[in-house]
Order: structure tokens, then C-alpha cells, then sequence
């Protein structure tokens, strides 16, 4: 007999998102009940995903289902994460005329499909995870339908990631031609030399999961897709998408493919060593905030890569961690520019921060403290991150990569200073508005908090995090 | 558990700009200064109290806190030694003056500057007090943040390049760092300076590791040929601003050599030496020759600040007593004396709004109090005996003729250049006819403004008559700190053979 306590949460979540759907339908006016409703169904599947916190590794499903301290952790970190995207976008979707009821239905089915992909053991479940969040995502990027925009950055979205998803399976079915299974641990355990058709095949899935979380150089729908897409939907896929495919990274290289670690461990290198500098690199002209944020993704991620290339666990951990205070920082930084909004306007351009913190003070310091964060400057969270990293990447004693890695900071650091040199020494424009939802509030100031402060006692997130154990 | 001074030390300013945080001010007032005043004294006096219970005789590391900090990687732990101390006595005495000095020179958004200064404080004594190279590394880049905005905001008016500059390069010197902190952490186990001085690093990694902190305080100190950007920084910096750069973040490069690169690195200390009196060498001449040629006060005192720097860089890498007790002394007293002349022009700068050269002459005929305080910084600055520059300038020099006398002789040039270049500015500006009218309106010093000057006066003369004071405090972790390097060395020549 399965015990389905371990599955609750994708359950419960399921079960909610039709239960929704039907009310949507059959009650008027419903999608302030329903945006809450779901707000509250997110916390209900935080709360019983906690309660497996301590719990035993175990496989349900015929081995295709996997609950590990690192699924359920990564699991935590994208309920939280949405909830926090949610509670900081209402006021914004209401302004912008699109809370409608679909809205907080296909986020969840997004978040479902992301938990399935993070449990995932099995190539056929993790690739009906990946379908699952990214058919949810199209539709979420194109939401603002009248905004032509938003129109093209779906349409976009849809066709590269389309076109990325085929390569995917094309992937699987190669390996599952090559090793006789779709089980992780069966692959594994069938692996016994280099094949051609299993290195083929690991590309193939590599491309498509580095187009999933927008490594160079598959990239190139991130800049337009961020632009086009509302903020509240900008925000997401900043954040959740991210975390679960690189969980999935994570544990497709290392559960069934770590004994080939030498044939992927150059691609991922070199997939993080493009990330860092071109995201560095291509971020300098940007004008546009959301377009910059893109770009600043791009080489974030190849931070969080290089703690995947290493090949140990301190460096899975590390890129854990670092996925962590990313999705801080990120959370940070945007709900600084939900609150960019003047006669029920938003802004997102450069230009739009210029003397920010004449008027703004506290929004100003806000800014300025996920921005130095984000630069990696101490002693504020963001430079943990990538000491982390780069603790992982020397102890493997990969030089070139940390000192490109490190050197591409530093060009970071400039468009970052460009933001900061706008909000505090240029001239002052209008006055925002300052009447913002409590949400969003609560969540500026709770991450803005933990970017802050988290110097003060780094080894709480690191306890946690210790606990990973992949190899 | 005894109580943690050095932390409260650190601590204390931080908390005090959140008190400051909650002070509502505006232009007109101006009792926030006060607020800010009153921690930056406080602290003053802790660390004074500080000096005064710590014991000269012990070589060791004094009022050590040691704390676990990143689980089983890092641990938090300050303390300090002979050396360390007078840094931070210098940190703490240069901060209230300059919020004595931000009367004139910040016109607006007090509030935020004060924060600013504060929290510089508390960073800049964290680096001075931490036994742990991550430790030290967080403090060291932190520092960059404030400092930018400070240069950023209340600068002039190429502000935004000068802050950009001194922040990208001083952070692509120091990314190297961190490289080489972690990569010592491999390599040893530790990152923690006193287990590093016991167990020692590798002799065949030292060469690189050193190099990678040298990138770093390089930049800093500002070493010739990545000096530029200290002149740009220092002309578009508040007065304020210069004086915290000028006095303290210069600093701590010179003491990072001494702490870090000496202390760890020793074998490829001894082998890079040639390189640094190369270097320092040509700092003290060439920008002696380029701080001539400057027709801006402010750009004249910064390029002879990098030559002040060069002679520290010199006597450090002499590895004597008297050269590397000089050096400190030299920083010291650079620290008394730039700060200083950076105030002296930021005293003419807030009446007449220029800082050229030209635009000045017989300011003595109407300004005497203020010719009077100008002239001992000036002879300071040449290194006159009976100034601290003069004490410090003779070790230095005493220690390079030992190891190089033809280093030593060219270094001496320098002494004839920064008098050259010194005393001329102080005619053009102070001496000849007052022929310029709107000089002729010019009030002289304010009693605020001579008080400043005088606290800084008065220990550049009393340290010049009797430097024994300072040197009792240093003496035994110098000459401790020497015998570690010796003793290494030693090992390392054995093994050789």
C-alpha cells in the first residue's frame, strides 16, 4: 500500500486547482475568492511539505517518484516563492485589468508541474512535469492579451520552448534506447560504459533543460519574453522555473549519469562560463528594467551552473544555496518596481528610477541594498552566494572558472552601479504613488530583511542545506 | 566570558545610524550632527580606553573574540595587537572630526551622509580587528559601498566617473583576493591569521596567493601604475570624503602588506621585494613630478599622497624594525597630515568655490590663523624634523639604506621633491600680494574649523617631539612579528638545501 501522505501536497494542490476552476465557472465576479482561495491553498501544500521535512528518503510509484530531503526542500522553496509572487502581484494584475480567474489557476498548475518535475525519478513523469508548467507558462507570458507585447513574448515562448521540448524527448528516447529504461536508478544501474547514443542523448536533454532556465546559448527568448510578459508574470519566471529545473539539473546529471560525469562536465562548464559573462556583458546597453533583469537571470544562472559543474557535493549545495538568495534578491528588486506606479501607471524603464531617493527614501535603500546584493558585494547576502560557489569551485581546484567567474562580477557590477547612480545621484522626477497592497509590502521587507541581514548568521540556511546529499 | 570590547567597537556606530534613521531632520537642522557626534565620541573613548588596558609587553593577539560564524567553514574572530591598535585609535579620532567638518561642506542630505560616515567607521575598525581573512575580506569590500555613495552624492562635479572608477577598480583588485582567501582555505584548512602565522602556507603556492593580494591592496594603497584613480576620487569627494579616504582607506592596504602579505607569505615576500621598491620607487618620483605640475589643490595633495604611500609600500618591504615601525609611523602620521591639508583646502574651497591654484595668493594678509595651521601641515608634510613626517620618512629611509643603498639614495630624492612641490603650493596660495578682490572679502578660520585643525595639529607636533609614545605600543609585535618571519624563512632555506 503507497502511502500518500508523501504526495499530499501535489494532491491537494490538483484537487484545488479543479475545485477553483469549477467556482470560477459557475460564480460571478469570484476571481478576488479565487486569487485568495489559492493564496491559501499555496500555504495549506507549504505547511504539509514542511511536515516532511526530517522524514525518510523514500520512492513511490513503481520507483518513479522520488521524496528526498532535496525534493522536498526545493519543493519549499518554489510553494514559498509563489505565494510571495502572488501576495506581491495583485495590485498590479487588478490595475492592469487581467485578475481574472484563469490567472491564479495556471500559476498553480505551473507549481504543480514544477513539484512533479523536482520528485520526479523517472524521465517519462519529469517530462510530463515539464509539459505541465511550461503549458501553463505560455499562456501566463500572453495573459495581457491586448498588449501586443505580451502577445509576441508568448507566441515566442511557445515555439522556442516548444522546439526545446522535442530535443528533450528526443533525448529521452535516446537514452531509453541506449540503457533499456526510463528509471533514473535503473539507468544507472544499466550504465556500464561510455556509449555515443548515452553522451547524444545527455546533450540533447542538456540543451533542453539549459533553454529552460535560459543558459547561453539558448538564451535568447529570455530578454524579449521578460519584457513582453506583465511584471507579476516577469517575477515568476524569474523565480519558480528557475528552481525547478535546476533541481531537475541537479538530479538528472547526478543520479543516473554521475558515472559519466566526464563526458557533461565540460558542457556545463562552458554553458556557465558563457552564462556569466555574456548576462554580464549583454546587460550594459539595457534600457529597460525587466529586459536588464533578464539579462542579469542569464548570468546568475550560470553562477548557480558553475556549482553544478563541479561535480561534488559541496557544489550541489552550493548552487542550492545559491538558487536560495537569488530568488531573495530577485523578490527584492521586483517588488521595488511594483511599486514604481504613478496615477495607476507602472514604469519600468532606467530612466524612470532617476532620483528615486530624493522622494523614496525607504524604497530607494531598498533598491540599493537588492542591487549591492545582487552585485555580490559584502557583507550582504548575494556575496555568500557566491562564496559558496566559489568554495565548491576552488576546493576542485577549477581556477579558470572562478577567476572568469569573479572577473564577470566585476562587469556586473557596473549596470548594477548604473541603476544605483540613477536612484541617488541623478535629478529627481515625480512623486509615485506610496498606497501599495499589504502584500506587497510584506514581501519587500522580508526579503529586503534576510538580504540584509543574513550576514549576521550565514549557518542557519547552511544547517539546512547540508542535509543534501545527491551523490 | 570577558566583555567583547572590539565588537562593541565595531557595533556601536552601526547602531548609532539607526537612531539616526529615525531622526527626522531637513536642511535647517542640524541637531542630527550632534546625535552623530556623541557615537563617533563614545566610540573615540572606548577605544581609548581600549589602548589604555591593552599591554605593550604581550606580542600576542589581545582581547580576541572567537565565535563560530559560517557553520564549520569560518569563525568570526577579532582581536587586536600592537600593531592594529593605533589604526584603530586613528579611525575613531579621524570620524568625529569629520562630522565637526560636515558644518560647510555638505549642503544637503546631512542625514544620509553621517550614515554614510558611520558605517564606513564601523567597517573600516572591523578591518582593522579581524584575525580571519574572510572575516577581514567583508569588511575590506564593504567599505566600497558607503565610499561610493559618499563620493557619488555629495561629490563634485565629475562625481559619477570618479566613483565608478574607484569602485570597479578597487573591486577588480580585490575579486583576486578573494580567489587567493579560498583558495588558501584548501590549502591550509583555515582561513584564521593566527593558526595561518603558526602552520604556514605552502611555499609552492605562495608566489600566486601573493600576487593576488597585491592586486588587491595594490589598488588600494594606491600603488603606481594603478594609482589613477585616488586623484579623480579625491577632487570629487566631499571634504569629508577625502579626509576618511586620505586617513583611513589608504591604510588599510599598508596594513594588509604588513598583516597579510608579510605575515603569510613570507618566502614570496622576500622573493617580490625587488618589484615593490621598483614600484614604490618610481611612485615617489614620478608623482612627485606630476603633483608639481598640478594646478588643483586638492589633485596636488592627492598625488602626494600616493608618493607619502610609495615610501610606506618601501619601508614595509625592507623587513627591518625600523623600516617597517617607520612605516606604520608614516601612515600615521600621513593620516594626521593629509587629513589636514585636504580640510585646509576645504576651508578656502567652502568660501571661495575654486580650487585652483591660480585663483589664490595672500591669503596671510587677511587669513593669519589660518596660514599659521596651513604652515604645519605643509613642513609636516615635507617631513620637517619635529613633525611626525620626519620620523617616519628617517626609519623608513634608515631601514632601505640597510637592504638598498641605491633604493635608499633615489628615495631621498623624493624628501627634495615634497618640498619642493609643498612649499610652493603654500606660496602660491598663502604668500605674495593680495591683489584678487574677491579675496579680499575672505573671513578667517571659524572656531569650529580651528578647532578641527588644531586637534589635528597638535598630535602631529607632540608625536614629532616624542614618538615614544607610539612606539612602546608597537615595539613588541613588531619585533615578535619579525622573528615569525625570520624563523620562516630560516625553515624554508633549510629545506632548500
Amino acid at each position: 500500500m503507497i502511502n500518500l501522505n508523501f504526495v499530499f501536497s501535489e494532491i491537494f494542490i490538483s484537487i484545488s486547482i479543479m475545485f477553483l476552476l469549477i467556482l470560477g465557472v459557475f460564480k460571478n465576479r469570484s476571481s478576488n475568492l479565487i486569487y485568495n482561495l489559492s493564496i491559501l491553498s499555496l500555504f495549506i501544500i507549504l505547511i504539509s511539505n514542511y511536515n516532511l521535512f526530517g522524514k525518510d528518503e523514500l520512492t513511490i510509484f513503481n520507483n518513479s517518484y522520488k521524496i528526498d530531503f532535496l525534493s522536498i526542500f526545493m519543493k519549499f522553496l518554489v510553494i514559498a516563492s509563489g505565494i510571495f509572487v502572488m501576495l506581491s502581484s495583485s495590485k498590479y494584475l487588478k490595475l492592469n485589468k487581467i485578475y481574472k480567474i484563469e490567472y491564479p489557476i495556471l500559476i498553480l498548475s505551473s507549481i504543480l508541474g514544477m513539484m512533479i518535475m523536482i520528485s520526479a525519478n523517472d524521465l517519462i513523469v519529469f517530462y510530463m512535469g515539464l509539459e505541465l508548467q511550461s503549458l501553463a507558462l505560455y499562456v501566463l507570458a500572453s495573459f495581457n492579451r491586448d498588449n501586443v507585447l505580451s502577445s509576441e513574448s508568448g507566441l515566442k515562448y511557445f515555439v522556442l520552448s516548444a522546439l526545446s521540448s522535442g530535443l528533450l524527448l528526443y533525448g529521452c528516447s535516446l537514452i531509453y534506447g541506449f540503457s533499456g529504461s526510463t528509471n533514473f536508478d535503473q539507468i544507472s544501474a544499466n550504465i556500464t560504459e561510455v556509449q555515443y547514443g548515452l553522451t547524444l542523448g545527455i546533450v540533447f536533454i542538456i540543451v533542453g533543460l539549459a533553454f529552460k532556465i535560459s543558459a547561453v546559448p539558448f538564451h535568447m527568448w529570455a530578454p524579449d519574453v521578460y519584457q513582453g510578459s506583465p511584471t507579476s508574470v516577469t517575477i515568476f519566471f524569474a523565480i519558480l522555473p528557475k528552481i525547478a529545473a535546476l533541481t531537475v539539473f541537479i538530479k538528472f546529471l547526478y543520479v543516473p549519469f554521475v558515472n559519466l560525469i566526464d563526458q557533461w562536465q565540460i558542457i556545463i562548464i562552458f554553458l556557465s562560463i558563457a552564462s556569466m559573462l555574456f548576462g554580464s556583458i549583454a546587460a550594459i546597453g539595457q534600457q529597460n528594467l525587466k529586459r536588464l533583469m533578464a539579462y542579469s537571470s542569464i548570468s546568475h544562472m550560470g553562477f548557480a551552473l558553475a556549482g553544478v559543474a563541479v561535480g561534488s557535493n559541496e557544489g550541489i549545495q552550493s548552487s542550492i544555496i545559491y538558487i536560495s538568495i537569488y530568488l531573495m534578491m530577485n523578490l527584492a528588486f521586483f517588488s521595488c518596481i511594483f511599486m514604481l506606479r504613478r496615477n495607476n501607471e507602472y514604469y519600468e524603464k532606467i530612466d524612470d528610477l532617476s532620483g528615486l531617493s530624493k522622494n523614496h527614501p525607504i524604497l530607494s535603500i531598498s533598491l540599493l541594498i537588492s542591487l549591492f546584493s545582487l552585485a555580490g558585494i559584502p557583507p550582504l547576502a548575494g556575496f555568500f552566494a557566491k562564496f559558496y560557489i566559489f568554495m565548491a569551485v576552488i576546493e576542485e581546484q577549477m581556477y579558470a572558472l572562478a577567476i572568469i567567474g569573479l572577473l564577470s562580477t566585476v562587469i556586473a557590477a557596473f549596470y548594477y552601479l548604473r541603476l544605483i547612480k540613477t536612484i541617488y545621484f541623478d535629478k529627481e522626477l515625480e512623486k509615485y504613488d506610496t498606497n501599495h497592497n499589504i502584500g506587497l509590502r510584506v514581501s519587500l521587507a522580508i526579503s529586503t530583511i534576510i538580504i540584509l541581514l543574513y550576514f549576521i548568521y550565514p549557518s542557519s540556511l547552511l544547517a539546512i542545506i547540508s542535509n543534501i546529499k545527491v551523490i | 566570558m570577558n566583555f567583547p570590547i572590539i565588537s562593541s567597537l565595531i557595533i556601536l556606530p552601526i547602531v548609532g545610524t539607526i537612531f539616526l534613521f529615525f531622526i527626522k531632520s531637513n536642511e535647517k537642522n542640524t541637531s542630527i550632527k550632534y546625535v552623530a557626534l556623541f557615537i563617533s565620541l563614545s566610540n573615540l573613548i572606548l577605544s581609548l580606553y581600549l589602548w589604555y588596558i591593552f599591554d605593550n609587553t604581550n606580542p600576542s593577539f589581545q582581547f580576541v573574540e572567537n565565535r563560530q560564524w559560517i557553520l564549520g567553514l569560518i569563525n568570526y574572530k577579532v582581536g587586536i595587537d600592537g600593531i592594529s591598535i593605533l589604526f584603530v585609535i586613528l579611525t575613531t579620532f579621524i570620524v568625529p572630526l569629520c562630522v565637526l567638518s560636515v558644518n560647510y561642506t555638505i549642503k544637503y542630505r546631512l542625514k544620509d551622509f553621517l550614515i554614510a560616515i558611520l558605517i564606513m567607521e564601523s567597517l573600516m575598525i572591523g578591518v582593522f580587528c579581524s584575525l580571519d581573512l574572510v572575516v577581514f575580506y567583508l569588511f575590506f569590500e564593504g567599505g566600497l559601498i558607503p565610499m561610493f555613495l559618499i563620493i557619488g552624492i555629495w561629490g563634485g562635479s565629475r562625481r559619477v566617473y570618479s566613483a565608478f572608477k574607484f569602485f570597479l577598480y578597487t573591486l577588480l583588485g580585490s575579486v583576486l583576493m578573494l580567489v587567493a582567501i579560498i583558495s588558501i582555505y584548501w590549502i591550509s584548512g583555515t582561513t584564521d591569521v593566527t593558526k595561518l602565522y603558526e602552520i604556514g602556507i605552502d611555499q609552492k603556492y605562495q608566489n600566486l596567493l601573493w600576487l593576488a593580494f597585491f592586486s588587491s591592496f595594490a589598488v588600494k594603497t594606491p600603488m603606481w601604475p594603478v594609482h589613477t584613480w585616488l586623484p579623480d576620487a579625491h577632487v570629487e569627494a566631499p571634504t569629508a570624503g577625502s579626509v576618511l579616504l586620505a586617513a583611513i582607506l589608504l591604510k588599510m592596504a599598508g596594513y594588509g602588506f604588513i598583516r597579510f602579505s608579510l605575515g603569510l607569505f613570507p618566502v614570496a615576500s622576500e622573493y617580490f621585494t625587488p618589484l615593490i621598491f621598483i614600484l614604490s620607487v618610481i611612485a615617489i618620483i614620478y608623482t612627485s613630478l606630476v603633483a608639481l605640475m598640478q594646478e588643483d589643490m586638492k589633485k596636488l595633495i592627492a598625488y602626494s599622497s600616493v608618493a607619502h604611500m610609495g615610501f610606506v609600500t618601501l619601508g614595509i618591504f625592507t623587513i627591518t624594525q625600523q623600516g617597517i615601525e617607520g612605516s606604520i609611523f608614516q601612515m600615521i602620521s600621513h593620516g594626521l597630515i593629509s587629513a589636514a591639508l585636504f580640510l585646509c583646502v576645504g576651508v578656502v574651497y567652502d568660501r571661495n568655490h575654486t580650487r585652483l591654484i591660480k585663483d589664490y595668493g595672500g591669503l596671510v594678509s587677511i587669513m593669519p590663523k589660518y596660514a599659521i595651521v596651513f604652515m604645519i601641515f605643509t613642513l609636516g608634510a615635507v617631513g620637517l624634523p619635529g613633525t611626525t613626517g620626519f620620523i617616519g620618512e628617517f626609519l623608513i629611509l634608515m631601514g632601505t639604506f640597510q637592504k638598498s643603498f641605491i633604493t635608499a639614495v633615489i628615495a631621498s630624492l623624493g624628501v627634495i621633491l615634497s618640498a619642493a612641490y609643498m612649499l610652493w603650493l603654500y606660496k602660491r596660495v598663502v604668500f605674495g600680494n593680495l591683489i584678487k578682490d574677491n579675496l579680499k572679502k575672505l573671513v578667517d578660520l571659524s572656531k569650529n574649523e580651528i578647532f578641527i585643525l588644531w586637534s589635528l595639529a597638535l598630535p602631529t607636533v607632540f608625536f614629532g617631539f616624542y614618538p615614544e609614545l607610539l612606539f612602546k605600543t608597537i615595539d613588541v609585535s613588531i619585533t615578535n612579528f619579525l622573528e615569525m618571519y625570520e624563523f620562516n624563512i630560516n625553515t624554508y632555506l633549510s629545506n632548500k638545501q
